[in-house]
């Protein structure tokens, strides 16, 4: 058994969102630099030279790289083999909501969660959307993202007839794509979930877009393909048009229904603030 | 590069833009999203008094997020104006003259604006941090209660923006789709 204290979840996790709010990971960064050298168009070109100058003046200021510092999305990858101090706390949702909440005073990160109908401010950033993976041994692990919303809002899930295939998936990613336009802030991530059921493929895009960055995918070549038809809608960054509208995209899969075919697009603008951390 | 000034001495300043015109903005300007844009319409469909003058005024869709110790402001990006389109067609007989977000809006307030001879600012989506360079004051004018999305009056200097929309009718997205 591995015993883990939850002053040191709440502490790891406090760091690790603000860590990703002020800095974006290298490699998210890279794609940016790459998307900068390649762009052509000049508002576009224009627009990325600025988000590099962005992603700068946040670290060094230690201010947010976007005022949406998003609602935080907590993967935990949990083996059997843990055993967690729980101290006051009466679950690991309320352990990982104290290191949530701390993390957004600490790093000044605007409060943007609140009640759904009365739209009641929390004004703790609490609660975090926390999604369960269990895994073997003692393994611990925990991947926050700050979701913004300006690309959750464009993101959408259908359910495919079986025989619509990789055809049908394509077409619903492309036609996902067009229809979110400049909304989501390109150049894009995105993250598709295909199969399981309704609300399985839409946890599997999101899940997917931890994936970013590694290119070790078992869909690597079909991915490619999709993120080249993509770039071919010429949306371009800020929607100003030009060559670059996703700057990657990676799928997960899961077994479904031999009636269904569920997909999911999850949409993630250019500021992927994503990190992760182990105990 | 072209300048403007607000609010608006005089709003035949607003004829010499044309979309795809980088421009800076000066001078004072409010910010608003969903929330504060809700509170205005239930204001005017009370028939009660605004709690500000949006004559020849520039509403800027943002919520920043908190200003750190000794710091003016926060990260102060723009939120996506379409979810705004619906909101601001009744704000446009009080005298607004301008707004400012990221990403493209509907066909009705592409209409609206050259009806009203209204211009559309495309700012930087996600630079939140390199936009509060641009930011010398903050001030809360109202509805404190919305947290970070009250509306505030921000006194900017070069701020830094392209002409989405003309008080001609012109589209600067419809410009870039081929």
């Amino acid at each position: 058994m591995k015993k883990i204290s939850f002053r040191e979840i709440i502490d790891k996790t406090s760091e690790k969102l603000i860590e990703i709010n002020h800095k974006i990971p290298e490699e998210i960064k890279e794609y940016i630099e790459i998307a900068y050298k390649k762009e052509k168009e000049i508002y576009s070109k224009k627009y990325l030279k600025i988000i590099l100058e962005n992603i700068e003046i946040a670290e060094k200021r230690k201010i947010p790289i976007c005022q949406d510092t998003g609602l935080a999305i907590v993967f935990v990858e949990m083996g059997l083999d843990v055993d967690i101090e729980k101290g006051e706390y009466k679950t690991l949702d309320d352990i990982i909501n104290a290191g949530i909440e701390k993390g957004s005073k600490e790093g000044y990160l605007r409060s943007s969660v609140v009640s759904p109908l009365e739209r009641k401010n929390t004004k703790t950033n609490t609660p975090a959307v926390i999604h369960y993976i269990l895994t073997e041994k003692d393994k611990f692990k925990i991947t926050i993202i700050s979701k913004g919303f300006g690309s959750e809002n464009t993101s959408r899930l259908k359910m495919l007839n079986p025989s619509e295939g990789k055809e049908g998936i394509e077409n619903f990613i492309i036609e996902t794509i067009q229809k979110a336009g400049s909304l989501p802030c390109p150049p894009l991530f995105i993250g598709v979930g295909i199969g399981g059921s309704f609300e399985k493929a839409t946890i599997l895009s999101k899940y997917a877009l931890t994936k970013i960055g590694n290119k070790d995918s078992e869909y690597r070549k079909w991915e490619l393909k999709i993120l080249k038809k993509i770039n071919d809608l010429k949306i371009g960054s800020g929607g100003f048009g030009g060559n670059i509208t996703a700057l990657d995209l990676r799928i997960e899969t899961y077994p479904t229904h031999i009636a269904g075919l569920p997909v999911a697009v999850n949409i993630c603008c250019w500021a992927h603030r994503i990190g992760s951390f182990e105990i | 590069m072209k300048r403007v000034y607000f609010p608006l001495k005089n709003e035949k300043e607003l004829e010499l833009l044309k979309i795809g015109d980088e421009v800076f903005i000066n001078g004072k300007i409010f910010t608003g999203r969903d929330a504060a844009h809700k509170k205005l319409i239930e204001i005017i469909n009370k028939k009660e008094k605004l709690p500000l003058n949006l004559k020849n005024s520039l509403i800027y869709y943002t919520g920043p997020s908190p200003a750190p110790f000794g710091k003016i402001v926060g990260s102060i990006g723009p939120t996506t104006s379409k979810r705004m389109d619906r909101l601001t067609i009744p704000l446009l007989k009080f005298g607004l003259k301008a707004t400012m977000g990221k990403g493209e809006r509907s066909k009705e307030i592409v209409n609206a604006f050259k009806k009203f001879k209204v211009v559309y600012f495309i700012t930087f989506g996600g630079c939140g941090a390199y936009l509060s360079q641009f930011v010398k004051n903050i001030k809360l004018v109202c509805f404190e209660e919305l947290g970070p999305e009250a509306i505030y009056e921000l006194e900017i200097e070069e701020f830094p923006a392209i002409v989405g929309i003309d008080i001609y009718g012109n589209n600067f997205f419809d410009k870039m789709k081929v």
